[in-house]
């Protein structure tokens, strides 16, 4: 990589005490991002979206986060505190929720909200805000912008919902972004053309993006990178293309497990696992 | 609109199933709603007594037939005629005219309560409800120790301690008003703290102050007027209370719960004195109650 990453983690460890001795959702998670797409694949608890949160350092009160670096751009996010944080979050680090139904104040309507993202962050007048906003949804291919500008959140369908989402989250024109799981809650075919959107705009802009999802045919298409997760560790780095050749035991048997239409099988194989990955 | 006349008029517009707009859609939520509003008769007569009350406020000077603060000795506890409506005092005021103008007097102990009260209680509970913690255990023991004492002996209290006059009944009610509107909103807080959307404007970089104001604020709102609306019956009774026992308004004043008070000395021979401006009271209480109620059974969603 020429230029510095964007993001730099090592050993990043995400802990929660609790009366049944200590839950480690995440343990020694380390990756470097740069202008790319990189996705992030594993089970549920596999501590995919509690990595995402530890960036951001919103991880619940009770969560424990250690790391060896943490470093977004030329700030240590380790050392940072809440106000420091609070400029970081937004402006410089995005980060788009799984469902647009409860990601989206349900009072408010979505212009305002998409202009409020922006407002916190820059010194902006109502109009300015508004003509952003505007320009905004209309980058996420919403037609008619100026009505939906009006619309409260549940006038709008889910494929809609999550691409003001995207609008929101995009308009303090941050570094990078975090996508945990930003299509599972859509339908098949809206998804695609979701997709296409985060897709251009992060291109276009030259983010960095964490794609975060459990569905593995898709991070393979969509990212540069994959990272597979089990149980709070890393055990498998790969570009996406390479995936069908995938070597770790685990991710072999992810792929296994998926059904394909070309070649139909009468028992779909049930991935046995093994202690070893554990700490392997 | 020329279109939809033809159609059958508004009330099928109103009614229609396949809505055109959204301002169609936004009409009929709201015609739906008064419907349902408006097909509780008890509802309607709140309302009734709540509208009453106001237009006898705003047209206090128009609706009464003598000055209410005017006194002939010689006319002194007149039972009720034609020349005056619900007789006179003992100092020969005319009741009906010191009534209507009593009715500004609770109107606007009702309404300034309400305006300090709310915002207030409003404001403790969500600051308690989201920051939670050490913070949410001092204010919500703190409120705690208010909710322990009964409402208008704590005004009491207040008024004891401030001195006497509207002003600073007012002042005490409002003191006492405010703990249950924390207590609900720091409910309500609790229920959105955790949603998402919540996350979603923490991940923009909000700050705490910020998403209280902006998001968990308009949240609690629709409660806590329901909730400010079932409790002006007792801030009128509270009001009144204090006006008997004389740490209200002050004579001559025409305030509801000083005339009652006056009037009990002569409750034997002339009872319209005490009785007409306890009517008052129990009829605008009855109102508030049942639109209130009402209210509440419209606005819950889950109703």
């Amino acid at each position: 990589m020429a230029e510095p990453p964007i993001l730099d983690v090592k050993g990043l460890s995400v802990s929660f005490p609790g009366p049944q001795g200590v839950v480690r959702a995440v343990r020694n998670m380390g990756f470097a991002l740069g202008r790319e797409k990189l996705g992030i694949v594993g089970e549920s608890g596999s501590g995919k979206s509690m990595t995402g949160r530890a960036i951001l350092k919103l991880t619940p009160p009770s969560a424990v986060v250690e790391a060896e670096r943490l470093r977004f751009r030329d700030i240590d996010l380790l050392a940072a505190d809440e106000r420091a944080m609070r400029n970081i979050r937004g402006d410089r680090i995005g980060m788009i929720l799984q469902d647009p139904k409860y990601a989206l104040n349900p009072v408010q309507t979505v212009g305002r909200q998409i202009s409020e993202a922006f407002r916190i962050h820059r010194r902006a007048g109502g109009r300015e805000a508004r003509e952003r906003t505007l320009a905004m949804l209309d980058a996420v291919r919403i037609r008619n912008p100026a009505r939906v500008f009006d619309l409260y959140p549940h006038e709008v369908s889910g494929g809609m919902g999550q691409r003001i989402m995207i609008a929101m989250m995009l308009i303090p024109e941050p570094d990078l972004l975090i996508a945990d799981e930003p299509t599972s809650a859509l339908d098949v075919t809206v998804r695609l053309s979701v997709l296409r959107i985060l897709d251009e705009l992060v291109s276009a802009r030259g983010l960095g993006l964490i794609f975060i999802s459990h569905d593995l045919n898709l991070v393979a298409t969509f990212c540069d990178r994959v990272l597979i997760m089990y149980a709070g560790r890393v055990v498998e780095s790969l570009p996406a293309a390479e995936l069908p050749r995938a070597t770790h035991p685990y991710t072999r048997g992810l792929l296994e497990s998926l059904p394909r239409p070309d070649r139909p099988r009468p028992v779909l194989p049930v991935l046995t696992r093994d202690p070893a990955w554990l700490d392997a | 609109m020329s279109d939809i006349a033809a159609r059958g008029g508004v009330r099928t517009w109103l009614l229609a199933e396949s809505v055109t707009s959204p301002a169609q859609a936004r009409a009929q939520k709201f015609y739906l709603g008064w419907r349902r509003f408006a097909s509780n008769p008890l509802a309607l007569i709140g309302l009734g007594i709540v509208v009453v009350l106001i237009l006898m406020a705003i047209f206090a000077p128009l609706l009464a037939t003598h000055d209410p603060y005017a006194q002939s000795l010689d006319r002194r506890l007149l039972a009720p005629s034609a020349a005056h409506w619900l007789g006179t005092d003992e100092l020969g005021r005319d009741i009906f005219s010191r009534i209507i103008y009593g009715s500004r007097i609770t109107l606007m102990i009702v309404l300034l309560v309400a305006l300090i009260a709310a915002p207030l209680g409003l404001l403790i509970g969500t600051v308690a409800g989201y920051v939670g913690g050490w913070t949410d255990v001092a204010l919500m023991r703190t409120t705690d120790v208010f909710l322990s004492f009964p409402g208008l002996i704590l005004a009491l209290a207040f008024v004891a301690a401030l001195g006497s006059g509207l002003e600073n009944a007012i002042i005490a009610i409002a003191l006492t008003a405010w703990p249950p509107i924390a207590r609900l909103a720091r409910a309500e807080t609790l229920t959105v703290r955790r949603a998402d959307y919540i996350a979603a404007v923490r991940l923009a970089g909000a700050s705490p102050l910020r998403i209280i104001i902006r998001h968990v604020m308009p949240i609690c709102i629709p409660s806590v007027i329901i909730r400010i609306t079932l409790n002006m019956a007792g801030i009128i009774l509270t009001a009144a209370g204090l006006g008997f026992l004389g740490l209200g308004a002050q004579p001559p004043s025409p305030e509801w719960g000083a005339m009652l008070s006056t009037g009990r000395q002569y409750m034997l021979g002339s009872w319209w004195l005490a009785a007409m401006p306890g009517l008052a009271i129990l009829i605008v209480s009855l109102g508030f109650n049942l639109l209130g109620d009402a209210l509440r059974d419209v606005l819950d969603p889950r109703g």
